[in-house]
């Protein structure tokens, strides 16, 4: 599913992400653990597609729009409310009966209460939970997800194990975090980063 | 083919729905083409000829549009939602043809008001120069979609727009000048339609690259 050989990225003069080599098989579940500055959100952005690498070789067997990626910022729109963007976004990602999956969504991330909100009046938990929502969209067969427990509270954050669970083994899922412990148990694979 | 109009669609509503919530970018268009217009008509002195006239609405029109198309892009820079849409599987031009397609119904918008405001303040306005400042003001919001882009995903965003923009604006005010005031106003009108043909071509083909590394 996803190969990669000697990875670099290079901003500037500065190298951020040093000759990574893994390679994740269909369903696969990559755990990526590394410091702060490491390189974790540079390589989950290359895997997207968001970012080229400087040197080396990475091979992704998925289409375009059968990637799911969670970033450091949500990727909506703040004067929207979550079910414009999850229409707007369901729209462009071709998703077939693209309301009734945006409403079970955010049904079942706690959110269907305040789906006629703005983003921008949600709490950064909420923007979160919007942000997996939009990520699982499409239902992607590729999950790529940056530290995807910051700013959920306990039960967003058990509302996302469970989701974790239910995909790992049906889906192919890299996932970068500071907390490995919380999902080790699903992890087929670990790399971290130096 | 319907497909990727409903796309462009979509997003240019997208736009336009922002807009009528934040009304962060037509009122000061509206605003600012209006000051100028009023500021120039008190600068002007009497007993002007109309071809200066001219040149100042163009002064207002291409800086109104500047003004609008420094924000076009502040929706997607807030929370990341330009890595939401280069990653969607839509064709990426469509991005780029929304957010033209909504900055220049705002800058038509803002000429809905300033034209009035010229022919009140300075001189009558023809056909041939109506359909020069429409012309005109398609080009500026094709280069300059692209070119705001540019400036929104680099550093110094404030300086890259007018550095790209006004170079390319030039032969669009030439011609809108041209238009209003030439007897041969069908020749620059032809111009005006060609620039926006070319470089709609143009953009449409290198937005992809744009806004991917």
């Amino acid at each position: 599913m996803i190969r990669a050989t000697r990875v670099e990225k290079r901003y500037g003069r500065k190298w951020a992400l040093r000759a990574v080599t893994f390679e994740l098989v269909r369903n696969d579940f990559l755990l990526l653990t590394g410091a702060n500055g490491s390189g974790k959100t540079t390589l989950l952005r290359i895997v997207a597609g968001l970012a080229a690498p400087t040197r080396g070789a990475l091979d992704v067997a998925a289409e375009r729009g059968d990637l799911g990626y969670l970033g450091h910022e949500p990727l909506l729109y703040r004067n929207l409310t979550a079910l414009e963007n999850l229409e707007l976004f369901g729209r462009l990602y071709r998703v077939p009966e693209r309301r009734e999956r945006a409403g079970m969504l955010l049904e079942r991330f706690g959110l269907w209460e305040a789906r006629g909100e703005r983003v921008a009046a949600y709490s950064r938990g909420m923007t979160q939970r919007l942000a997996l929502c939009r990520a699982l969209l499409h239902d992607p067969s590729l999950l790529v997800l940056d530290e995807p427990f910051t700013a959920l509270d306990e039960a967003g954050a058990a509302l996302l194990d469970r989701e974790l669970q239910e995909l790992a083994g049906r889906r192919t899922v890299l996932l970068a975090t500071h907390d490995p412990e919380r999902v080790s148990a699903l992890a087929t694979r670990q790399l971290a980063l130096a | 083919m319907i497909g990727y109009l409903a796309d462009v669609s979509a997003l240019a509503r997208k736009d336009l729905r922002l807009e009528l919530r934040a009304k962060d970018t037509l009122p000061a268009m509206l605003l600012f083409v209006l000051a100028t217009l009023v500021v120039f008509h008190f600068a002007l002195p009497a007993g002007t000829r109309d071809d200066a006239a001219y040149g100042l609405l163009w002064i207002a029109i291409v800086f109104t549009a500047l003004l609008g198309l420094a924000r076009a892009w502040s929706p997607e820079n807030e929370a990341g939602a330009l890595d939401g849409l280069v990653l969607a599987p839509c064709d990426r031009s469509a991005i780029w043809l929304g957010k033209t397609l909504a900055t220049l119904t705002f800058l038509a918008v803002a000429e809905l008001v300033a034209l009035p405001a010229f022919a009140l303040f300075f001189a009558p306005l023809d056909a041939a120069a109506v359909a020069g400042v429409l012309l005109a003001s398609l080009g500026i919001c094709v280069v300059g979609s692209l070119f705001a882009a540019m400036a929104a995903v680099s550093r110094g965003r404030e300086v890259i727009l007018p550095l790209l923009l006004l170079p390319l604006s030039i032969p669009l005010v030439v011609g809108g000048v041209g238009a209003s005031i030439s007897p041969e106003s069908g020749k620059y009108l032809l111009f005006l339609g060609l620039y926006d043909a070319v470089f709609a071509i143009l953009s449409w083909a290198s937005f992809e690259y744009v806004v991917t590394e």
